[in-house]
């Protein structure tokens, strides 16, 4: 064990091994790590965005239907008051209409009974007239009782 | 395990001797086939196996890493990146923690000195005749497999984070500032002499520090290594004292290997951090 020149070559080969392994070991292997920090740190950035962007997404959507929901009760009310409005308002109608049917109905009687009875009113003073020459056993002028007759079939 | 051929001292003499290339005594150069000779080649020589080991596995992890930061991507990791990346994650938080100034080099730094000093502690735990009993058999007289109980290699690193030091110190308080640190601190400008020295013998005493605290960790681990095998070196046929100290060894060298795996990561790990702390005094105005 002396001391000898295996000494400075031991140096020598000591520098140029810390020079290859900065130029060549160090600087991309360093690199690399740096990157891949970089890369996972992005990708955990990018779930936590998924995550709270689903949570968004989730609220979102449960405010929709939450809303279709209302809506759709208020259709169906407005669908209820609808139907029976319209249920009322036939009703109403058919009322009025059979009110009016009923109306002319009654009237047409009414004038069915009148001209019946004007019929009859000639048709008596016919009789009468027919009756009373016959019961006379003459020709009676119908001229001259005309008024007479005329009085008769008022009072008929 | 000692031959007969070998008595104790040779074995752990054999052990712990570097494969030395350099000028022999008859003037030619090539490897020392002894202590005296490695000793008399003085500063000039170089200890091929410690010099091999460093290159090599520095060269392997450097490889791995350069595989794993070519193919280096954000997506899904393979296993080799999601070591790799683990292992820089863990070294630039370390750094992180120590070093609070802005400097680009200081966790590659951190990252080369981990693990480079981790591979060659490593080769502590090749149980230890392997090697030098293969390169014995190739005709290499020694072969010291772990660089980082060799000095050189110690020194050799802590003199490279000491320059770094200095010229960190230079460059973030310029020289009058370093100047000024090493100076004028802690007694005020009339104890100037004695303010050097202090400061002076803090400012050597880290890359010394250093050096010895991984040196004399690897070296120890080693001897007890050596130790241990020597027991089962005392087999004398079937006696009673010679199963015992084999089986002994045995365990002794499982639960040295197993505590060594914790020496052999935290001395690195130790390495590491003051050599960032250090750096970090360096970028830090005094206060």
């Amino acid at each position: 064990m002396n001391i000898n020149a295996t000494l400075l070559a031991q140096t020598i080969m000591f520098a140029l091994f810390v020079w290859f392994c900065m130029k060549f070991v160090w600087t991309p292997i360093m690199a690399a790590l740096e990157a891949r920090k970089k890369l996972i740190a992005d990708g955990l950035a990018d779930a936590d965005r998924a995550k709270h962007d689903l949570e968004l997404a989730a609220k979102r959507s449960a405010e929709v239907l939450r809303e279709a929901k209302e809506k759709v009760a208020e259709i169906v009310a407005n669908g209820e008051k609808r139907a029976s409005e319209i249920v009322e308002e036939a009703k109403a109608q058919a009322r009025v209409e059979g009110d009016r049917i009923i109306a002319g109905a009654k009237a047409e009687i009414d004038q069915e009974v009148f001209r019946a009875k004007e019929q009859l009113r000639t048709q008596v003073s016919a009789i009468a007239l027919a009756g009373a020459g016959k019961i006379l056993g003459r020709e009676i002028d119908a001229k001259a009782h005309n008024d007479l007759l005329d009085k008769l079939v008022a009072e008929i | 395990m000692s031959s007969e051929a070998h008595t104790s001292a040779e074995y752990i003499k054999h052990h712990l001797q570097n494969l030395t290339y350099g000028q022999l005594p008859d003037g030619t150069w090539g490897v020392a086939h002894s202590a005296e000779q490695a000793k008399a080649m003085g500063f000039w020589a170089l200890n091929l196996d410690t010099f091999i080991m460093s290159l090599l596995l520095g060269a392997v992890i450097m490889f791995v890493f350069y595989r794993a930061a070519q193919s280096a991507s954000a997506g899904t990791p393979n296993g080799l990146q999601n070591f790799c990346e683990w292992a820089l994650e863990f070294i630039d938080n370390s750094v992180r923690g120590s070093f609070s100034g802005k400097n680009t080099m200081i966790g590659p730094l951190a990252l080369t000195i981990f693990f480079w000093v981790f591979s060659m502690n490593l080769m502590d735990l090749i149980p230890i005749d392997y090697i030098p009993l293969l390169m014995t058999s190739l005709g290499v007289p020694f072969f010291k497999v772990v660089p980082s109980t060799d000095p050189n290699a110690t020194f050799g690193m802590a003199i490279g984070v000491f320059m770094l030091v200095l010229y960190y110190s230079v460059k973030m308080k310029g020289l009058g500032g370093f100047v000024g640190e090493l100076t004028l601190q802690p007694f005020g400008k009339f104890g100037m002499p004695v303010n050097l020295l202090l400061e002076g013998v803090n400012l050597i005493a880290k890359p010394i520090s250093l050096a010895l605290r991984l040196f004399g960790n690897m070296y120890a681990g080693e001897m007890i290594f050596i130790l241990i095998a020597l027991m089962g070196g005392a087999w004398a046929g079937f006696s009673m004292g010679g199963v015992t100290l084999y089986g002994s060894q045995i365990l002794l060298s499982l639960g040295w290997a197993i505590f060594h795996i914790l020496i052999v990561t935290l001395q690195a790990f130790i390495f590491m951090t003051l050599t960032v702390v250090y750096l970090d005094m360096a970028h830090q105005e005094h206060h």
